[in-house]
């Protein structure tokens, strides 16, 4: 026997470590489950431990302080040898994992893997998905910037909200009454030591009963999941037709792991490092805060809610998703595990991400919240000033000075909180142009008091130039045959 | 021979053994807890609040509203530039103001003012609100919170030290919703919260 030989023996005799990892490793696992569609778990897995490499690396150099923690990123970014591309691989495999874990997710859900008799690892991994969206929060806290710095004021107003406990949620929160140096603490011993602590131990008990109760075999329509039976049929599958994991099954997963660990460091070497932005100074008020991407539906959703729906929406909604999915595995334990035959799995799914995707993309432009600046920086374009009266052009000079072009374009430009004002004088009298600006609705501020009679007539005689060429002005026509009368 | 419902020596021990670290960890848990929520017991009673000064009168001109910051009276080593903080000042006219904090009664993001349309707007969900801080338009449910304040010896003064969220118990303090309480009466909070009580299903007095 080799030298290495008896030092693996030597070690052996005394951990007894190598029969259980054959095991393991050779367990026997149904053909077609060597698939493409099988390595998101792995995937993630593999994700997860580069964010350990990557997080301990960080921490040799990151104070968490809320006063040091800027300098200290930005030490990180600009100082140190490789810092910004190890913050950058962090940041990078943070998404990442939230897109496999999703990924892994929704293969999981379409493949019936939750079903008998793996419902505790479909919850566990429930678990684990939360896990990782508080280690993606509390990791973007950690990057102690002005987006932080507000992204932890709305987890307050989020958490506020909560009846009676409201108050005392936000004060454990926060480690005190306000946004200062124990909030950054305690979400630094939250994102380094309890969550990944119990991710670990979490993971552990997935992994186990994924070897414990076998991989999920690949669902054939027809193919019913029946408690009695079920077992059975997996055994006699995984004799009949089964090979064992390693190497049979193993080989697309490393390969699949690797492309994704390239795609983290060939992002994080072309993209660099996320932030950080401005500093946590909130006296400096001059700041759009924005949630990472992983946030950005949830963001867009807060704006989208009529304001009587959101609290509820906020303490209930997660409630019933998360005893939805807890209690998936209870309520279609058995049954079809092919996605051809679940049809509303299907749909829900797609509504699901077509939801999210649609969520997250108008949060990337923020349709909703008003163009600070447009109001002196998005001039009134010349085509609409064309030919006009100096009354007109007074008004136009009104539109601008009262920063009616923060939510309303013309021309493209400008804000869209509200319609866009190209043509409103097709949609609207002058009466009720009037009407419009002076007493708001429909989600517009009233500019009654902000506006003198003058400044208004000036105004709506601006707006009311705004139409199409082909298209005649709105009127109304009772007041036409009041004019004629009175000529009469 | 013991029958079956008689304990052996070796089990009464290992029970009595679970009993002793229960009291342990029972005896243990309660400073771990009070360590624990010390971040909420300490203010229990409006403990962090204090009345800090925002500067001279004078500094502020009648009829428009400016951005003042402060120091927040609670501070801890590591606080750094956090513990700044600033907040909206109206002086409507003499010495009646309106100190509105810089958070935005839906999620807290700062609102910034615009003179031109009198409107406080918030860069995040599009709120926006009134120069009297009552709601405009957009997701809030209600108006800006306000600091309750006093003026004494030429400077305004303002009760602050805790973050305005939409459950504190500063904003009940402070212009509820429907908004409650007279704005420029100088009182201790309890009164404040119980004229709450009474009044809050009055109209809400505007200043202009």
């Amino acid at each position: 026997m080799s030298v290495l030989g008896q030092i693996g023996q030597w070690f052996d005799r005394r951990l007894q470590l190598a029969a259980p990892i054959r095991e393991v490793a050779e367990h026997p696992v149904p053909r077609n489950t060597a698939s493409w569609f099988y390595v998101f778990g792995s995937a993630a897995l593999t994700v997860f431990l580069l964010q350990l490499a990557t997080g301990i690396l960080l921490a040799l150099i990151y104070v968490p302080s809320a006063s040091e923690a800027w300098s200290s990123l930005q030490a990180l970014n600009h100082d140190v040898t490789l810092g910004w591309f190890i913050r950058a691989m962090h940041g990078w495999g943070s998404n990442f994992m939230v897109a496999i874990v999703l990924i892994h997710m929704v293969q999981v859900f379409l493949f019936g893997a939750y079903k008998f008799p793996r419902e505790l690892t479909w919850i566990v991994g429930v678990f684990l998905l939360l896990m990782t969206l508080g280690m993606a929060f509390s990791g973007q806290v950690l990057r102690f910037d002005q987006d932080a710095y507000w992204g932890l004021g709305i987890g307050a107003s989020i958490a506020s909200r909560v009846p009676i406990a409201g108050p005392a949620i936000v004060k454990l929160m926060l480690g005190g009454p306000i946004i200062a140096g124990a909030t950054l603490s305690r979400f630094f011993a939250l994102h380094v030591f309890v969550i990944p602590g119990m991710l670990i131990g979490f993971v552990a008990i997935h992994l186990l009963m994924v070897v414990k109760l076998g991989i999920n075999e690949w669902p054939m329509p027809g193919r019913i999941v029946k408690r009695a039976t079920y077992e059975n049929e997996y055994h006699q599958l995984t004799r009949r037709d089964g090979a064992p994991f390693v190497p049979y099954a193993v080989w697309k997963d490393m390969f699949f792991a690797a492309f994704i660990l390239l795609a983290v460091g060939a992002c994080a070497l072309y993209f660099g490092p996320f932030g950080p932005t401005g500093r946590p100074d909130p006296t400096v008020i001059q700041t759009a805060p924005k949630p990472d991407y992983f946030f950005l539906w949830l963001y867009g959703l807060l704006s989208y809610l009529p304001p009587a729906m959101e609290t509820p929406a906020l303490l209930i909604g997660p409630v019933v998703v998360i005893a939805f999915l807890v209690l998936l595995p209870f309520l279609s334990g058995e049954g079809e595990k092919s996605w051809r035959r679940r049809p509303i799995a299907v749909l829900t799914v797609l509504l699901i991400a077509i939801i999210l995707g649609t969520l997250t993309h108008l949060a990337g432009y923020t349709p909703w919240s008003p163009h600070m600046n447009a109001w002196s920086g998005n001039p009134v374009p010349e085509q609409f000033l064309h030919g006009t009266t100096a009354l007109q052009r007074q008004g136009a000079l009104v539109f601008q000075a009262k920063q009616c072009r923060n939510c309303h374009s013309l021309g493209n430009l400008g804000g869209e909180r509200g319609p866009a004002l190209d043509s409103v004088a097709v949609r609207l009298t002058q009466d009720q142009l009037i009407r419009q600006v002076i007493q708001g609705g429909g989600n517009m501020p009233a500019y009654g008091k902000n506006l003198s009679p003058a400044e208004t007539t000036a105004l709506v005689a601006f707006l009311e130039t705004l139409h199409p060429r082909t298209q005649a002005p709105a009127r109304d026509a009772s007041r036409d045959m009041v004019l004629r009368e009175e000529k009469d | 021979m013991p029958n079956e419902n008689s304990i052996s020596r070796r089990g009464l021990f290992m029970k009595l053994g679970i009993l002793f670290n229960g009291l342990v960890a029972s005896a243990l848990a309660v400073p771990i807890l009070r360590f624990l929520a010390s971040s909420i017991t300490r203010g229990s009673g409006g403990a962090y609040l204090s009345w800090v000064p925002l500067g001279r009168v004078s500094e502020f001109p009648e009829g428009e509203t400016r951005l003042a910051t402060f120091r927040n009276p609670y501070v801890t080593p590591t606080d750094g530039k956090t513990v700044d903080t600033a907040c909206w000042v109206r002086r409507v006219e003499g010495e009646q103001f309106q100190v509105f904090a810089i958070n935005c009664a839906h999620l807290g993001c700062p609102v910034r003012w615009f003179p031109q349309s009198g409107l406080f707007m918030c860069p995040c969900h599009g709120g926006a609100y009134y120069q009297d801080g009552s709601r405009a338009s957009g997701p809030p449910e209600r108006g800006l919170f306000e600091y309750p304040h006093k003026v004494e010896n030429g400077l305004i003064t303002i009760q602050a030290g805790e973050l305005p969220t939409p459950g504190s118990p500063t904003a009940a303090l402070f212009g509820n919703k429907p908004p409650c309480g007279a704005r420029n009466e100088l009182v201790s909070i309890e009164s404040k919260l119980s004229t709450c009580n009474e009044t809050s299903a009055l109209p809400r007095k505007t200043n202009t």
